[in-house]
């Protein structure tokens, strides 16, 4: 094996992996974590609505309000596939989603009580709908 | 009418006395006048009897609160999935 096929071998092998990169990309990018989202969450810029959709506390920066915006046009193609999936209309499977979302806010973020107020999570349970489930109860699979 | 007692083998198909078409003997006008009065007599003592009162509110019906519920119990599981799969907008 001479110096000019290993270097082709080595070239080629390069072509593969980024070709595989490529690939690979975009499934990656869907299943990591939004930082300026989790930033906006964590700081409580941003709190999440009893409607399934990001809410601002206070009024947001540009910044915040693009972040914001641009998460919820995604939430809202998700409902819509979802409900359409499961026969159901987009409000009630975003309603659903967001008693799940309320659930599992961290305390010191923000969300939307029943009546429409800000609130603060603390390390009590959050104050939700009387229609959600209650935590951790079994889930239907179907 | 007669379909009961066709069914019957051992009787003979008739109309009974009171059934059918027979022609009876028309009542006077003092008997119908008192059998009028008979009936009318009996409308005004049971209207005293039962008494029904209109409640004063609308009825209302809250089924809105259970089919809400169903549905969102029915989509949880769902939306769990939903959360998890898409965790740069959740």
């Amino acid at each position: 094996m001479n110096r000019a096929t290993l270097g082709r071998l080595t070239l080629g092998l390069g072509a593969v992996i980024v070709g595989a990169m490529l690939v690979t990309s975009p499934l990656a990018a869907q299943s990591v974590a939004n930082p300026a989202l989790e930033a906006a969450r964590a700081t409580g810029q941003v709190g999440e609505q009893t409607d399934g959709y990001l809410g601002f506390p206070t009024p947001p920066s540009d910044e915040v309000r693009r972040v914001a915006d641009s998460v919820n046009i995604k939430r809202r193609k998700v409902y819509v596939e979802r409900a359409q999936a499961r026969s159901s209309t987009v409000e009630d499977y975003a309603f659903t989603t967001a008693c799940q979302l309320i659930a599992k806010t961290r305390p010191g973020e923000k969300y939307q009580a029943p009546d429409g107020s800000w609130r603060t999570r603390t390390a009590e349970p959050a104050l939700r709908d009387n229609r959600c489930p209650p935590v951790g109860s079994p889930l239907p699979a179907g | 009418m007669n379909a009961i007692e066709l069914t019957l083998r051992a009787r003979i198909a008739k109309s009974l006395p009171m059934q059918g078409s027979q022609t009876g003997k028309r009542r006077s006008a003092a008997s119908q006048a008192i059998v009028l009065a008979m009936l009318l007599g009996g409308a005004v003592s049971l209207s005293g009897c039962v008494s029904v009162n209109a409640p004063d509110k609308p009825i209302v019906i809250e089924l809105n609160i259970n089919i809400k519920q169903e549905v969102v119990y029915r989509l949880s599981a769902d939306a769990a999935s939903t959360i998890e799969d898409n965790p740069d907008i959740f």
